[in-house]
């Protein structure tokens, strides 16, 4: 079968949405290659539903992904490239937060809450040691427990 | 004609719903045993009155009736017949009758099941079924119903969002329903022990099973998910912390909590209050994730708005469940405390530390997905909370819990002495650290530190758990004896934690060592990762049933052998005018090949130069295969003996005999 342009008739109908995920060519180091990666999956596409730069297919991701790219490949830092977009399009488009006032419970809460869980745990094992043994509390639960099978 | 049929059969079964909410209360509040076992009778009635409706749906999608409102949006005449009925539940109104189809399906099964159960207890789980039904039924038929009609009839359907047609599709979604309804079950029970006041080793024993089996249809669904988005979405991953993903995910991490307390509230009849709100918990995590799922609350803020009616509606029902749960638990937990001697050296404190984790976890997960629409309902601007985040909180939290899994398994219930408990573990952990340091050197032929980190704590979890099983059936005479010796729960338990660190084995390697290459290749021309060779030979035009595709070859090659031939697809679907990438993949259990479809370099020009994307992913297929481990792990947990054996033992007793 002959190919047939159908690719062509889809641009027609979607002009500037589908774009090519367009092979840089390479010019990065390994190391640089390593950081880009890294950091287009750090970057969001801001005009999709909720996609990285890396995943989408944009148009504003593939540009977004170039810039990234060219900043890497002129010596920028990993910082000066984060700063460059936040400037730009603010820090909706880190899905790392920063560490600000306002995100400071949202990066301490889920260890606070381990902490305070560790702690509530060892006090409750702490107290049961502390706290004279019954006669024998194993054998009354075992019977209570035999007990409540008969129970209909 | 046969939608009206199904319309009906929806309210009649919100009548019986109704009834077997009320009646069975009733009947328990003034000791009526007959208003009670109505309960079963009910269940069994609105089953088949929901599956009438189900049935109905479906045959108005096998007949393209465009006239429903539902089947013109999400059907097309040209799409296989297996994907119309998949298309049942491929968007919001459906999803809701298939999520009601297994609520009635559970009760139908408690109700079939539970006869051995004392009757105040089993009417009590069936009547908080019931009520749940109610709320959902009314949901479904004031906002949201799929057998609405509409004039003129459309000559044509809008066609199944092609995202959603994939094989994937077509059990993903009932495997994770029946997850997420299957904790109402645990829920009901937690109800009826708070209302009743029974609350010993006993009820454990009745409501873990059915609480097992609702984790693993979950974990099953979740690992489906997984696959079909690494298969559909071409971009290589796997989990991407995405809003939806995280609303399956959290009540799963309930639920494991919920699993383990429960062991020990059979084993030990201690932590019946906190194994009574992690059921409440888990279960409005589930709703919570339904609603998120299919109604877009959290991808796009708008969905919710555009119809206040529904956003009310489950914000109502979800404050009744989860507020009436709690203030139930609330006012009545306290007095059904019993005080038990725990110690940290047991089986059972360390357990607690499994739950601290667990919770901790699912709670970060909770916290990055609204966070960020707290921020922005409090005018305090835009963030994003995605992968980097959930990552960098997760798993410092989910290692503890790898390290914990190697010691509560070999410790004994009660009172553990963990210097002699733990004399094993010391070569096993030995053994991890070698063999999880040289794991990344003796594979990928170089290190990382994270990678490492992983496989040592992968093969912790693996070694430890086969230690303890092999211990018990060492001690047998023979090996026969030996495995009959072990309870089919232990097994379940030692499947699913060797499923974890296989899970683990793979995440660590193909997060740290998978290669990822964008290239543009012309007909002919090869591009390199490492030893394989993968050369693009073109693309030839294919019409499928409903789209068009342009069909890529690429072939591969490892070191100058020919391994593979790979055909990814770029998809046209003319009905929704959009394009999928169905990206095509190499496998074995060492590494996957992932090939992409980008777009042709010369935009219209097929047959010149396209943009691919290669992936070499290393240990891939262990991510799922660990989630198939630890399904099978449940199934045989759920199934043990010692729970058969108590329905026969108290089979005799003729409770609730009368719903039959």
């Amino acid at each position: 079968m002959k190919p047939r342009p159908i690719v062509a008739l889809l641009l027609a109908a979607f002009v500037g949405i589908a774009a090519a995920l367009t092979p840089m060519e390479g010019t990065l180091t390994p190391e640089q290659d390593a950081r880009y990666r890294v950091l287009i999956h750090e970057l969001r596409c801001l005009v999709c539903q909720n996609q990285t730069i890396a995943d989408s297919n944009a148009d504003l991701a593939s540009d977004l992904r170039k810039q990234v790219h060219d900043r890497i490949a002129a010596g920028e830092s990993d910082d000066d490239i984060r700063r460059y977009v936040t400037d730009r399009y603010g820090d909706f488009v880190l899905y790392k937060p920063p560490l600000t006032a306002r995100t400071a419970a949202l990066w301490i809460a889920p260890f606070l809450l381990a902490l305070l869980g560790i702690g509530l745990v060892l006090r409750l094992l702490r107290r049961n040691r502390s706290a004279p043994a019954a006669a024998t509390p194993v054998d009354a639960q075992r019977l209570r427990q035999l007990l409540d099978e008969k129970d209909p | 004609m046969i939608a009206e049929l199904g319309h009906f059969a929806l309210w009649l079964a919100l009548a019986v719903g109704l009834a077997q909410a009320v009646v069975p209360t009733v009947g328990y509040a003034r000791g009526n045993v007959r208003w009670m076992a109505l309960a079963g009778s009910a269940a069994q009635a609105q089953f088949a009155l929901v599956l009438v409706a189900y049935l109905c749906l479906s045959e108005a999608f096998r007949q393209n009736d465009f006239s429903l409102v539902y089947v013109a949006a999400n059907s097309h005449s040209a799409l296989p017949l297996v994907y119309r009925l998949s298309a049942v539940w491929g968007a919001h109104e459906g999803s809701l009758l298939l999520w009601m189809l297994m609520l009635a399906g559970w009760s139908f099964a408690v109700s079939i099941f539970n006869r051995r159960l004392p009757s105040e207890i089993s009417s009590l789980v069936l009547a908080t079924l019931g009520a749940v039904s109610v709320g959902f039924l009314l949901f479904m038929l004031l906002t949201s119903n799929p057998f609405e009609r509409h004039f003129p009839i459309p000559l044509e359907g809008r066609d199944l969002n092609p995202l959603l047609q994939d094989p994937g599709l077509i059990i993903h979604p009932p495997m994770l329903y029946m997850g997420y309804v299957g904790f109402s079950v645990a829920f009901a029970f937690a109800i009826a022990a708070l209302v009743t006041g029974r609350l010993d080793a006993a009820w454990a024993r009745w409501a873990r099973p059915w609480t097992t089996t609702a984790w693993l249809f979950l974990t099953m669904g979740i690992t489906l998910g997984s696959w079909w988005a690494y298969n559909e979405l071409g971009w290589g991953g796997w989990w991407f912390w995405d809003p939806v993903e995280n609303a399956s995910f959290m009540p799963w991490l309930v639920g494991t909590a919920l699993i383990h307390s429960l062991a020990v509230t059979e084993k030990r009849g201690l932590l019946q209050s906190w194994t009574l709100l992690l059921s409440i918990i888990a279960f409005s995590l589930s709703l919570l994730g339904t609603f998120l799922v299919r109604s877009g609350v959290l991808v796009s803020v708008h969905a919710f708005a555009t119809d206040p009616a529904r956003g009310v509606f489950i914000l109502a029902f979800l404050g009744a469940v989860v507020g009436g749960g709690l203030t139930l638990y609330a006012i009545r937990a306290p007095r059904l405390v019993r005080q038990g001697q725990m110690q940290l050296a047991s089986r059972e404190g360390l357990l607690l530390f499994n739950n601290v984790f667990l919770i901790a976890a699912a709670a970060a997960v909770l916290l990055g997905t609204l966070y960020p629409l707290a921020i922005d309902a409090l005018g305090l601007g835009k963030i994003s909370v995605g992968p980097p985040y959930f990552n960098a909180v997760f798993l410092p939290l989910m290692a503890p819990l790898a390290v914990l899994v190697g010691f509560a398994g070999t410790a004994s219930w009660k009172r553990a002495d963990f210097k002699v408990a733990f004399r094993p573990l010391r070569v096993l952990a030995v053994v991890a650290l070698v063999a999880g340091i040289a794991l990344p050197y003796l594979t990928q032929g170089r290190g990382s530190i994270a990678a490492s980190a992983g496989a040592v704590l992968a093969v912790w979890v693996l070694a430890t758990s086969v230690q303890e099983v092999w211990r018990r059936v060492r001690a047998k005479p023979t090996w026969i004896a030996g495995v009959r010796s072990v309870p089919r729960g232990a097994w379940g338990m030692t499947l699913a934690h060797f499923g974890l660190g296989v899970w683990t084995l793979g995440v660590a390697f193909a997060s740290t060592f998978s290669v990822e290459k964008d290239v543009r290749l012309g007909p002919g021309q090869s591009a390199d990762i490492g030893r394989y060779e993968f050369r693009f030979d073109g693309v030839t035009h294919v019409e499928g049933p409903n789209f068009k595709s342009d069909t890529g070859r690429v072939v591969v090659s490892f070191r100058g052998r020919e391994i593979a031939r790979l055909d990814p697809e770029k998809r046209l679907y003319p009905s929704q005018g959009s394009v999928m990438t169905e990206a095509a993949v190499d496998h074995n259990p060492l590494r996957d090949l992932y090939v992409a479809m980008g777009e042709p370099i010369d935009r219209g020009n097929v047959a010149g130069d396209w943009a691919l994307r290669l992936y070499y992913k290393p240990m891939m297929r262990l991510v799922w295969f660990g989630g198939v481990l630890m399904f099978f792990g449940g199934i045989l947990a759920a199934s043990d003996r010692r729970y058969r054996l108590a329905r026969r033992a108290e089979s005799d007793i003729p409770v609730g005999a009368a719903a039959a």
